[in-house]
């Protein structure tokens, strides 16, 4: 071998070595980056009311709860399946009367404190206490008599029910155990996170949860991230601002005018996860003591009346001109995205002028030189109420306006401030009909039994009814009730399917679109994959990074 | 007349022609959807392109300058007739009558006007057309509208009665009523203009911002104000300068206004 045989083998191995070097780096960087995860930015969008986990009513509060509250099972937002948390398994006794827990062992608070059944058994008593008015405790009471709790060892637990709680174990997804012993209380927490900072008005910074018990699949410690900084802002453009300097990582929520706007410069940047649960829905005033004309209540209380109006009604304009084909036209109560108790039998309404004009007619109204009247010759006249500020519902009310006139319908769209509809809606019940949405954060029809059932103070369209005044509405009546106590999920499925068929038949709500679940994630941030279920962006914030910038 | 006044006459002769003529200039009307072209840009079809909602906004601004130069400056007119008498009246007068009036004005002040107008608008019935309820938040506006005009006017009004001329007049026996028309109110009247000048795109944009309460101009009829809530998303302003129009045409026709109103004033001089 000659000396410049030699001196290239040597560079050779030299640059074999510095490559192999290189490699290194980056994959002990990596490695170091998965460690120290950095810090997610983003905003809430009003003050937490509360750090207490059992007294969240806020969407704020139930952020942070999210984020540092550990729970004994939790409900997947991807796949929408239940999984185990601080239990490893659960039992549902035969009569639903009765939950079994067992937990994990070696497990501690944030403040180091060790976790056992007790403490389980604590949050349940403080949960269920009266005194606390917690909305999530609501949710567990079945009927009357006290909820009871038996700690059977250290990691095991029963929890005892007064009459049998429709999807049980579901519902403590959203209960985030307490410390019986550590003097922190709810600041001690079992979560990914625990509050570190807050300053009123400005910010909340979250840092890693120390003893954590999560790890991935290569056996490293959860969460990846060292703090989640959460500015206070309530204003929309200021979020999207910073969002688009850089300054946050993510926003949780978007309407659909600023995803296009962000879509056309950063279209990386913008997440449409499908249908989400909440819908927006037209119905009219059918109380009977309504200050309004009786000819009026008649036709509003006529099924045929309102399914003619729900069939003038363009649907796949409302989604792609108003939410610029980020909504889908609604179909029922509950939205495609719920993916179990969704009634897939159900098609959407379709859209004929004609149909509906035709359907009216045979009622007895007529077209008299485009104006409709009714059969004792009152023009069809009505006017459609909804929130001011809202431009998607103002937008769709116009666009409805529009839709009607072809039939010979004439409205008038009157926007009013939040309150003065509520009073109108709840109190004087002086309005014809209304544009509102429905907000579902439950996948469980019985975080609506308080809209469905007749007596209820929410069923919108004729509300607290004493006895219920129509047959279908005696039989949803009867269906909730029987899916609120059947235990059997497929008994449950069959009872609420068959409330979407009469909703759907009857027409009580005029379900118009579902809008799109929309956010935007920097593309510093890995491992996001934004979903319908709340919260969107960051339901797996555990396994989330953020490279530096 | 210079160049800029006969430019304000041509300015103020268009767009009040150009309203007149919306009928013929815009036959589709204010309240087409066309459905398959929303938020468009300018085109030939579309000369100010289209809205959220595909309606031409070219027949939007002339139907809404309609609306807004007939009823901002009857409002403007009704505000500042109610301020040139009480506040003018009172400082006139002066004494207790001055100080009764601004008691009644630092009265009209304070109340929180925001809930009369809820109060007003739950009164009103929701199915009226949209004209009325746009008349009727005029007049609102304008009965409204007065007290800081007042103020102003009391002080002018206070040092005019206390001028040497019209000690002079008084000297001479001129009556009270006669003092007050033919010598105080022609030396109100340069203030008096600026109060309506100020009014006018002042109640345009509170009839915009009065929406919120349902009270403003009511769908599908356009009006300035309500083509102006366009501009509230200022991100895409930059991007779509024709949206800019109604804006640009309020600014123009206030400033043509001004202008004849100073020549007004100059040639009475």
């Amino acid at each position: 071998m000659s000396g410049q045989e030699k001196l290239m083998k040597v560079k050779s191995a030299c640059e074999r070595g510095i490559w192999i070097a290189l490699v290194c780096v980056a994959t002990l960087s990596r490695f170091a980056a998965a460690q120290g995860g950095g810090e997610l930015k983003f905003c809430l969008r009003m003050e937490p009311k509360t750090f207490d986990p059992l007294k969240v009513e806020d969407e704020a509060s139930a952020a942070i709860r999210y984020l540092t509250g550990g729970t004994l099972v939790r409900v997947n937002r991807q796949t929408q399946e239940l999984e185990p948390g601080l239990a490893q398994s659960w039992k549902i006794s035969r009569d639903g009367r009765q939950i079994t827990f067992h937990l994990r062992s070696g497990i501690a608070f944030s403040d180091g404190t060790p976790f056992s059944a007790s403490d389980v058994a604590y949050t349940i008593q403080q949960l269920m206490d009266p005194a606390l008015h917690s909305a999530t405790g609501d949710a567990f009471r079945s009927g009357t008599g006290n909820v009871e709790t038996k700690v059977i060892s250290a990691t095991q637990i029963a929890i005892n029910f007064p009459s049998p709680v429709a999807g049980l174990d579901r519902l403590f997804d959203q209960v985030a155990i307490l410390s019986e012993h550590s003097p922190r209380k709810e600041m001690a927490v079992l979560g990914a996170f625990m509050v570190a900072d807050y300053k009123p008005g400005v910010t909340v910074l979250l840092k890693r949860n120390p003893n954590y018990w999560k790890t991935d699949e290569q056996g490293r410690k959860l969460p990846y991230l060292d703090s989640i900084r959460l500015d206070i802002q309530p204003n929309r453009d200021v979020e999207m601002l910073r969002f688009k300097r850089g300054e946050l990582d993510l926003v949780n929520t978007l309407d659909s005018e600023y995803f296009d706007k962000l879509a056309a410069t950063a279209p990386q940047l913008v997440h449409d996860a499908g249908p989400s649960l909440d819908s927006e829905q037209l119905w009219f005033n059918e109380v009977a003591k309504a200050p309004i004309p009786a000819y009026k209540k008649n036709w509003f209380r006529s099924a045929n009346f309102r399914r003619a109006i729900s069939e003038a009604i363009n649907r796949e304009d409302l989604s792609r001109v108003v939410y610029h084909g980020h909504a889908q036209p609604a179909v029922g109560p509950f939205s495609p995205a719920n993916k179990f108790w969704f009634n897939s039998k159900l098609k959407p309404q379709t859209y004929s002028s004609d149909a509906a004009l035709k359907a009216l007619q045979g009622d007895g109204f007529r077209l008299e030189n485009g104006v409709l009247k009714d059969k004792d010759g009152n023009e069809v006249v009505f006017s459609i109420i909804t929130n001011a500020g809202s431009k998607p519902r103002e937008r769709m009310a116009v666009l409805i306006q529009d839709d009607l006139q072809k039939i010979g319908i004439h409205v008038n769209v009157v926007t009013l401030d939040f309150p003065s509809l509520i009073e109108r809606m709840t109190q004087s019940f002086d309005y014809e009909a209304i544009i509102l949405g429905l907000t579902n954060v439950d996948l469980d029809p019985n975080g609506e039994m308080n809209v469905w059932l007749s007596s209820s103070e929410n069923h919108q369209w004729n509300p607290q009814q004493k006895a219920p005044e129509t047959a279908w509405e005696a039989e949803i009546d009867r269906q909730m009730r029987m899916q609120a106590s059947a235990t059997d999920p497929k008994r449950r499925k069959e009872a609420f399917d068959r409330v979407q068929e009469i909703v759907v038949e009857q027409e009580p709500f005029i379900f118009l679109i579902n809008k799109n679940s929309l956010s935007a994630v920097s593309t510093a941030v890995h491992g996001a994959a934004p979903v319908i279920l709340s919260p969107q962006t960051f339901w797996n914030a555990e396994r989330l990074t953020v490279a530096a910038k | 007349m210079n160049l800029w006044r006969k430019l304000a006459c041509v300015v103020l002769a268009t767009v009040m022609c150009a309203a007149i003529a919306a009928n013929w200039l815009a036959p589709a009307g204010y309240a087409k959807q066309y459905r398959e072209a929303t938020d468009a840009p300018p085109s030939h079809a579309h000369w100010l392109g289209t809205d959220e909602i595909g309606r031409d906004r070219f027949a939007r601004v002339l139907y809404g300058t309609r609306i807004s130069l007939l009823l901002a400056p009857a409002a403007a007119l009704l505000s500042t007739l109610m301020a040139a008498l009480i506040g003018g009246l009172a400082g006139y007068l002066g004494g207790i009558w001055a100080r009764i009036a601004m008691a009644v004005t630092d009265l009209f002040l304070s109340l929180p006007w925001l809930f009369l107008l809820i109060t007003a608008r739950a009164l009103m019935p929701l199915n009226v057309s949209p004209l009325f309820s746009v008349t009727v938040t005029f007049l609102l506006l304008g009965l409204l509208g007065w007290t800081t005009a007042a103020r102003v006017l009391c002080t002018t009004a206070g040092a005019i009665r206390s001028a040497d001329f019209v000690r002079q007049a008084r000297a001479l026996g001129i009556s009270g009523r006669r003092l007050f028309w033919i010598q105080v109110m022609p030396n109100l009247k340069p203030v008096l203009y600026a109060q309506f000048w100020i009014s006018i795109p002042v109640f345009i944009l509170s009839e915009a911002n009065l929406g919120i309460l349902g009270l403003g101009v009511a769908e599908p009829l356009p009006s300035w104000g309500s083509l102006l809530k366009e501009l509230e998303s200022l991100v895409s302003v930059g991007e779509e300068p024709w949206k800019f129009v109604p804006l640009v045409l309020l600014v123009l026709v206030v400033m043509s206004f001004q202008l004849l109103l100073s020549a007004r004033e100059e040639v009475a001089a």
